[in-house]
């Protein structure tokens, strides 16, 4: 499998109070481990298990997520900003591989 | 009322059809699923619809007599001809055909002169798909013509399954608004389509808000568009009202292509929409239905009908209403000289083969209704034969028009029953288990006790199998008395059954065009003869 | 139980113990009430293997008094853990979309914990389908 790509959309600017909507997405098979491979054998469960944001390190947002969540996890969720700085984006993997994403905003 | 006065009379003039006081200072002029039909047609209205749950008995869920009584319509007039299956045959060799798109645009450019800037002409979507000509011009032919009738806006269904790219050409090249703020980018959960657009007419702001069918993607396949998703989406049908009126919209309008049933629950639900222009189910119905304060508009299809609804409205409220639906009467009403030009013109290079004849029926063919009509008897019967199959399955749609005893079957009639893109006629082996699966599957779109859990389509059609159905079941129990006609054997729900079919949504189907198994048919069958169908058995 | 939640009684295929089990384990045993969070979902799926979901909880979301977690479960999947979401008062509004897998129709349930132990759940049926036909 290629390494994960992570996608976000996050607004450049916000007024100060703001809530501004964040998206995410990521390509990853998500891999349930209720399937069988040709020869029937199990194939093993590989998911992302665990989705975080922070904001300048305070926590935004976060996710547990279990097989039934579908290839390319996505998440649509808001944050309050009431300064500039950057938000960062982590995604855990089954293997213990972890991906990251961030992105600046600039309080007005 | 009118109706009967319209009845009384022997001959029907185009002064009968189109007089119409005016009443206040809005006019609505709606259109819907024409499905491409630019010439004069017959169209059999159903003579078996069912309602389950609330809607049971009630309007679209009344056919034939039933309604003539319901709407006070005497048998053997030319409404009764036009509404209903009663005495359908006689009736249309009385009153003719009906629909034709230069009739249409006589209507309506007649209304557009005596209403001037008060008018808007609203389409509500499939109408780009269902003909030989728009199958050949990936909807070309029918874009061209409607423009010529100048909309002010339309939705859509069967226009997406020209698939994204030729879509979004089609809709680029607009002069009007195509609205859906029902479909969103599957990926990013964007608006993929302009939701709403506000017109001012006659003084008055109106607001209009498309809504696309929500089962797009479902009913049809996905894969030719699929990055865009649909749905009923109730919640955003509520905030594109509240965003209308803060844009100080006076009057709110639905473009719908939702379905009746769907329709009427969503006005129950979702206030301050003063008027749905529904379609999808192609029921054609001559009063609105009063929903709370809503009016649910429902126009027919076919090019049949053209709806005209003249609004009073003053200080943001409707305080009054006068409504007619224009049966189009093709021997009745005159042809809009330019808009016949354009049909010709798209038609010219075509016009050979629309006319080439396959055969002679003997039997009246249509299509529309909950269960087998003729027309699927003979696509049933051709998928049997020529694809050596033990059943067939074709989709009901509801879509397709009717030819009478004695009339020649040409190209063209056949494209009007299965014109689409994605006709492979397949051949697989299925479980008896997989076919009632199929048939509850199907039956639980049609016959759900919860419209927005409906899909809008008639019940799958069925060759070689009969069945009993009791439509008020829940899923799973709906379907019984699984019988091989030809041996009188039940269907086991182990053994495997060769079955062809048409219309799979399945990407990479594999067949032949259905119309080229149909017309391999006909060429061996040239007179075509077909007993009423008695293998569908409805529990009541 | 379910019941109190909604949910309608007719699931011949609901994995109705596994569900009970994992909002007592989610609530500490706590039985949700309804109001306040709302869950949106498509009434059929376009694609069982992508089924957008929608969740809303109306809160202040200040500093002592805000929503700590909404758990998503799907009662007719195998097991019925689909996704936790946990905000914060930076989180601004209670509300989170994800696209979920479900094997065939059944009951969408959103519970959600607020920060002083009250619960509240929605439930919404989602439809499955094989597809074809239409208007
Ligand atoms: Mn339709
Ligand atoms: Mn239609």
């Amino acid at each position: 499998m290629a390494t994960p790509k992570p996608r976000i959309k996050v607004p450049s600017k916000a007024a100060k109070g703001e809530v501004v909507t964040i998206k995410t997405l990521i390509s990853h098979e998500m891999e349930s481990g209720q399937r069988k491979d040709k020869e029937g054998k199990p194939i093993p469960r590989k998911i992302i298990n665990k989705f975080t944001c922070t904001f300048n390190g305070q926590p935004v947002f976060s996710c547990d997520l279990a097989p039934a969540v579908s290839a390319n996890p996505y998440f649509e969720f808001t944050a309050k900003v009431m300064e500039s700085g950057t938000f960062e984006f982590t995604w855990v993997d089954d293997d213990g591989s972890t991906y990251s994403a961030k992105n600046k905003i600039t309080v007005q | 009322g009118r109706w009967s006065r319209a009845a009384a009379q022997q001959k029907l003039t185009e002064a009968d059809l189109l007089d119409m006081a005016p009443h206040g200072n809005v006019t609505l002029v709606h259109i819907t699923d024409i499905h491409a039909q630019l010439k004069p047609l017959y169209f059999r209205e159903p003579s078996i619809n069912l309602g389950v749950g609330e809607v049971a008995g009630l309007p679209p869920h009344v056919t034939g007599a039933d309604f003539l009584k319901l709407y006070n319509i005497r048998p053997g007039t030319p409404h009764a001809y036009a509404l209903t299956s009663e005495d359908f045959e006689a009736l249309a060799r009385q009153y003719g055909k009906m629909g034709g798109l230069d009739r249409a645009a006589r209507i309506v450019k007649r209304i557009r002169d005596e209403r001037g800037d008060s008018m808007l002409l609203l389409d509500g979507g499939d109408t780009w798909q269902g003909s030989y000509t728009a199958n050949k011009t990936l909807g070309a032919d029918m874009v061209e013509v409607m423009n010529a009738l100048k909309p002010d806006a339309m939705t859509g269904h069967w226009e997406f399954t020209y698939g994204t790219d030729r879509v979004k050409e089609l809709v680029d090249s607009l002069p009007f608004a195509f609205l859906g703020g029902n479909i969103y980018d599957a990926e990013w959960n964007e608006p993929a389509f302009e939701a709403y657009r506000i017109f001012e007419r006659g003084g008055v702001k109106i607001g209009v808000i498309g809504q696309a069918f929500p089962y797009t993607p479902i009913a049809n396949p996905r894969w030719m568009f699929p990055n865009w998703s649909f749905g009923i989406r109730e919640t955003d049908v509520a905030k594109n009202v509240e965003a209308v009126k803060a844009e100080g919209a006076e009057l709110v309008v639905l473009l719908s292509h939702n379905g009746f049933d769907v329709d009427r629950k969503l006005a129950s639900r979702v206030p301050g929409i003063d008027v749905i222009l529904t379609g999808h189910t192609h029921d054609a119905l001559p009063e609105p239905v009063k929903v709370g304060d809503t009016l649910v508009i429902a126009s027919g299809s076919n090019g049949k009908f053209v709806s005209r609804l003249d609004l009073d409205v003053r200080d943001g409220k409707v305080k009054g209403y006068s409504y007619r639906l224009i049966p189009v009467f093709s021997d009745v009403i005159g042809s809009d000289p330019e808009v016949a030009g354009l049909i010709d013109k798209v038609r010219a290079p075509y016009e050979a083969e629309l006319g080439r004849k396959l055969a002679t029926t003997e039997s009246l063919l249509y299509r529309r209704g909950n269960f087998n009509g003729t027309f699927d008897d003979l696509i049933c019967q051709a998928l049997l034969a020529e694809r050596d199959a033990e059943i067939a399955l074709s989709p009901g749609f509801r879509w397709g028009t009717s030819l009478l005893p004695g009339q020649d079957i040409t190209v063209e009639d056949l494209h009007n029953a299965c014109a689409m893109t994605y006709p492979a006629a397949y051949r697989s082996p299925m479980t008896g288990q997989l076919i009632k699966d199929i048939l509850e599957d199907v039956a639980d779109n049609l016959f759900n006790a919860d419209p927005y859990y409906q899909q809008g389509g008639d019940m799958v059609r069925v060759g070689g199998m009969g069945y009993r159905i009791d439509p008020t079941a829940a899923i799973g129990s709906r379907i019984s008395e699984m019988t091989v006609l030809k041996t009188g054997e039940a269907v086991k729900p182990d053994r495997e059954y060769v079955v062809a079919g048409w219309a799979s949504v399945n990407e990479g189907t594999e067949g032949p065009p259905v119309w080229d198994v149909v017309e391999a048919h006909l060429a061996r069958n040239p007179v075509v003869r077909l007993e009423e169908n008695r293998s569908v058995k409805v529990t009541s | 139980t379910l019941a109190v939640l909604g949910v309608p009684t007719t699931r011949a295929w609901a994995n109705t113990e596994a569900t009970e089990k994992a909002i007592k384990e989610f609530t500490g045993g706590a039985a949700p009430e309804a109001g306040r969070i709302t869950l949106d979902a498509p009434e059929i799926a376009e694609n069982g293997n992508t089924v957008p979901i929608s969740v809303s909880v109306e809160s202040p979301m200040s500093g002592d008094d805000y929503v700590q977690s909404v758990t998503l479960l799907a009662d007719g999947n195998p097991n019925p853990a689909v996704a936790t979401f946990h905000f914060t008062p930076l989180s601004g509004t209670a509300t989170a979309t994800t696209r979920i897998r479900l094997a065939k129709t059944q009951n969408v349930v959103a519970v959600a914990k607020m920060s002083n132990g009250a619960v509240f759940s929605d439930t919404k049926l989602v439809k499955v389908t094989i597809g074809g036909c239409g208007g």
